[in-house]
């Protein structure tokens, strides 16, 4: 067990270094140079300064020597300063984080406790009204463009209704608990919606194979009550497969985050990126990126080691 | 002589697979659905003929006019006809959902087969890469990915500038994260079909490497490659009009179903319609999509799924 937990976090960590070097060197192909943009902001500067700068920055070197300078800086807690902030970029985002963290930790948690059930429920009366309902209501969930969703959330619920603010994350002046939840309602409802489709979905194809085994039948067949053949014998076999895949699933649900976070407008590490990718923040773009990934990593390796847990027969020497 | 089945059994084995797909009634009613979206996209210019006016064509004095004979669905905050939009964004969706579902199964066949055939190192690299790729946040990457600066990876200016480009480079970046699937599940077939005796047969033989992986095993895992291919473009369809709407996608003159919703946020109280016609046209293509795929499913390869 320890070692597969060492063995995996090593692998992390290694795909972790591929994406900043991959990053690295893709974020110094955006449009745009540092240099230029600081040019324009001073029109006495010379072309003599341009390349004094240049050689200052160390915007001179091959790739890979600015990108071992910068991991050594990185490595020693130096993560570089926000152009658009003006503050250390882990300054900028430490609060980001905590945000998504909150977002993206409330819906995974909201969408599996009502995609099981679900999925169950729809696996019990296969092939009949309720069972193509639920299936129905994956596809879409499965088909419907994110953002959309989020627009369309906004639309009823904030424009029409007026029931919950249509973004941000309190009211100005009015700050408090309640506010804050209230600003936390359609986000997180967005967000639940997206990633219950696909757990529900696989729930509902895991536990029709699991109620068709020779176990469930010699539960009935031994005279269990339904509700304890369902939930003590066909849910818990069915559930190793769903966790595997849930496992896998925690990029998409950051990828969701984004979007939620940009339509929303809520301060989170998606729309921090996607506004440092689009406002030639190289530093908290870059940052930003690694934190998303590594968020990304930890997730899938939390979901491994839980199905480590959650399955006996399972033991990774 | 090849090593897919003689060719006596073929006929009955696709009248099979063919009576699983009719039965499969949300399929049939998908690919109905996707006939329509395709002769609507297809018959455009047809229709720009009758209205007489084009699609890009922009007019302030006639914005958020309602719908009448010369505008169907009215118009949007720029005057443009929205029936005439819709209609070229659907050349744009469909074309980057099958270019670049294509394009990633090739990707993902060529290193499946590698990886399942060669086995060793060349397989845990390939496969490591693969769930590096998987396990990355990839919305994030495609939107960095959607904002390298062309001319700085020595693309000229006359490309780097045109109008049909972000059309391509869409298609290209969406290709290169979508390939995992696709590699993942050709790998586990091959890994099957390498121990079959034809195979062996061939290898016995003395059949070139290349051969063997090209006629004895790729024929035999285009089935699940076909089904997987299909679902993958409801996925790729979305991508594009997430990227679109973030305004890293296709790049307006060009009307896409993404690019319709940019303006989206603004319009929400003035004109929702604007947002509803765009967003539904992309959710019933991404559905029948997905429908068909399911369906193919179950025709092609029956024993996965349910």
């Amino acid at each position: 067990m320890m070692r597969f937990v060492v063995t995996r976090a090593l692998e992390s960590l290694l795909v972790l270094a591929l994406m900043s070097f991959v990053v690295y060197a893709l974020i110094g192909l955006m449009p745009g140079d540092p240099i230029d943009i600081m040019l324009a902001g001073d029109p006495n500067m010379t072309p003599e300064d341009r390349e004094r700068l240049r050689q200052l920055f160390g915007l001179h070197l091959p790739i890979w020597e600015r990108y071992l300078n910068w991991l050594a800086a990185a490595l020693g807690g130096d993560f570089g300063f926000s152009r658009n902030f003006n503050r250390p970029v882990l300054e900028v985002m430490a609060p980001n984080l905590g945000r998504t963290s909150l977002l993206m930790g409330a819906s995974f948690i909201l969408s599996v406790l009502i995609a099981i059930p679900l999925g169950l429920f729809a696996a019990v009366r296969q092939r009949r009204l309720a069972d193509y309902g639920v299936n129905l209501f994956c596809f879409a969930g499965k088909s419907v463009p994110p953002f959309w969703l989020a627009l369309m959330l906004i639309l009823v619920f904030a424009v029409e209704l007026n029931w919950f603010p249509a973004g941000g994350i309190e009211t100005v002046g009015a700050s408090g608990f309640v506010d804050r939840v209230r600003h936390l309602v359609l986000p997180v409802t967005c967000l639940t919606l997206l990633n219950l489709a696909a757990v529900a979905r696989l729930m509902r194809a895991e536990a029709i194979s699991a109620m068709r085994q020779d176990y469930v039948r010699t539960a009935r067949a031994k005279g269990l009550a339904e509700r304890r053949v369902i939930w003590g014998h066909a849910m818990r076999n069915a559930l190793n497969p769903v966790v595997t895949v849930i496992a896998l699933e925690f990029g998409t649900l950051f990828s969701g985050a984004l979007i939620t976070e940009t339509v929303f407008a809520y301060p989170g590490m998606g729309k921090m990126i996607y506004d440092a990718i689009l406002g030639n923040d190289y530093n908290l773009a870059l940052v930003g990126l690694l934190f998303a990934t590594l968020l990304v990593l930890v997730g899938n390796l939390a979901a491994d080691l839980g199905y480590a847990a959650l399955d006996p027969r399972i033991s990774y020497r | 002589m090849t090593a897919t089945l003689a060719k006596a059994e073929r006929p009955a084995q696709r009248n099979r697979a063919l009576r699983r797909f009719m039965g499969h009634r949300g399929a049939v009613v998908s690919a109905f659905l996707l006939i329509l979206v395709v002769a609507a996209a297809v018959g455009a210019p047809v229709v720009e003929g009758w209205l007489g006016h084009g699609p890009n064509d922009p007019d302030l004095g006639k914005r958020f006019l309602p719908p009448s004979w010369s505008y169907p669905l009215g118009t949007d905050e720029a005057g443009r006809d929205v029936l005439l939009r819709l209609m070229y964004g659907g050349r744009v969706s469909l074309m980057v959902g099958l270019a670049a579902a294509l394009a990633s199964a090739v990707i993902g066949t060529a290193i499946g087969i590698l990886a399942g055939y060669y086995g060793g190192r060349l397989d845990a690299f390939l496969m490591r890469l693969t769930d590096a790729v998987i396990s990355l946040p990839s919305l994030a990457l495609l939107i960095v990915l959607a904002a390298v600066d062309l001319r700085k990876v020595g693309i000229p200016d006359s490309i780097a500038y045109s109008e049909a480009v972000s059309l391509y480079r869409i298609i290209v970046i969406i290709s290169l994260v979508g390939w995992t699937g696709v590699a993942r599940l050709v790998r586990g077939a091959t890994l099957s079909m390498r121990t079959r005796e034809f195979v062996r047969a061939a290898v016995a033989l003395g059949a070139p490497a290349r051969r063997i992986m090209l006629v004895h095993i790729l024929p035999n895992v285009l089935g699940p490659v076909i089904v997987a291919t299909t679902l993958s473009v409801g996925g790729i369809i979305l991508a594009e009009s997430v990227l679109s709407y973030l305004g890293l996608g296709i790049q307006p003159p060009i009307a896409s179903w993404g690019n319709m919703l940019s303006n989206a946020q603004e319009m929400l109280t003035q004109a929702p319609q604007l947002v509803i016609y765009p967003g539904l046209a992309i959710m019933v293509t991404v559905i029948a999509f997905n429908f068909l795929g399911d369906g193919l499913q179950d025709a092609l390869d029956p024993r996965a799924g349910e």
